[in-house]
């Protein structure tokens, strides 16, 4: 924790998985410091030791918090959840937070660990849009299709919960990978209806502390 | 096993990937789900459903009907289908809480979903059946080797910290439904577990429990639909 005692979050500006974080962050309205960590720099800081020590994942997003580190966007989430209950990012029905659940992991481990930086990088600059956009689009069929059954105005019914923490990010990634959403129009007007919440906006990458002034908002 | 389908369904049926390596001598694969249905006493079906065959029997028309998310492993539980195993673990924790897959303290079921991610999110999609058909026969092996001991780096440092007998302390949770099959995993696919002692002696501990192993009577091919679990 800082001197302040806020709690600390490791975070790089374009990653979905910390704008996630962010949105939890400023939907509980808790009050934080980021330390940026840029993913390209350097070789990447989070290779660096003093980092590896802190997180071992050698990932973002990780949050210092009440004296632990966390690491995963998803446990972090449900921490914060935990601790901080008001306003809920689960509902309170098993069914539906199973849902929610579900949704939130169909992202997180089904599409979005396909198409970040570290497999890119493997799949080679010349394979890497075609690998992005068929990891896309192979989740969000899926998506769509399990949205028919679960959503209301947002992901599962009509409050806002961890799900939609993990859709938007999602489909910031889908339009920088040029994928064509009109297959989706349950996540697209899901999306567009997150947008236009505060939370979702203060956290967006275009309005982060180590955001590049050519794409600040 | 014959067809994929039984009539009409129980109340709790596991859709679950056919393992295609069956046959002669081959292990049955450990899996995150059924270990914990086992831990929890919970009597199930399984559906198997073979994820090649027939361009992929989740596909067909008929498994849509029983689960309309044309996933597996899906858990058809209490009047809803749930798809994805680290939901439906965490579903089967808070319906049916005992015995806990999950500690009470809120630090430690962070670490026990960190650990868990680690290996869902961060590891075991990167070595799955359709991302290794993506990068080449010739390539698999490398490629699955990398994901796992990059993988397991951070995991044998992060249980320093967590680990007792299990992952997070001296209770079984979740965390180790994860460790299991990704250590089966890693010893498919031939890596060399010696820089990962804390993960090794973990994962045999595991191994002596029943509800881990392979054995168990609810996971034998030719059990009568019946008498399972």
């Amino acid at each position: 924790m800082t001197e302040s005692g806020k709690p600390i979050l490791y975070s790089y500006f374009r990653s979905s998985c910390s704008w996630r974080v962010r949105i939890a962050l400023a939907l509980k309205s808790i009050d934080y410091e980021t330390i940026p960590i840029n993913l390209i720099k350097d070789g990447g800081q989070q290779f660096s030791e003093e980092f590896q020590k802190l997180n071992p994942m050698k990932q973002v997003p990780a949050l210092k918090i009440d004296g632990t580190t966390i690491g995963q966007s998803l446990a972090i989430i449900e921490y914060l959840e935990e601790t901080r209950p008001t306003p809920r990012l689960l509902p309170q029905d098993p069914k539906k937070r199973a849902h929610v659940r579900m949704i939130s992991d169909l992202i997180a481990s089904g599409i979005q660990p396909l198409q970040n930086l570290s497999v890119l990088k493997e799949v080679g600059q010349e394979n890497q849009l075609t690998w992005a956009q068929e990891a896309i689009n192979f989740g969000f069929n899926a998506l769509e299709h399990i949205l028919q059954t679960t959503a209301g105005k947002y992901c599962v019914g009509n409050e806002v919960s961890m799900a939609d923490l993990c859709l938007v990010p999602q489909v910031a990634n889908a339009e920088r990978f040029k994928v064509d959403l009109t297959p989706y129009p349950t996540i697209s007007r899901i999306n567009k209806s997150l947008l236009a919440l505060e939370a979702f906006q203060v956290s967006h990458p275009c309005r982060q502390p180590d955001t590049p002034p050519e794409l600040r908002a």
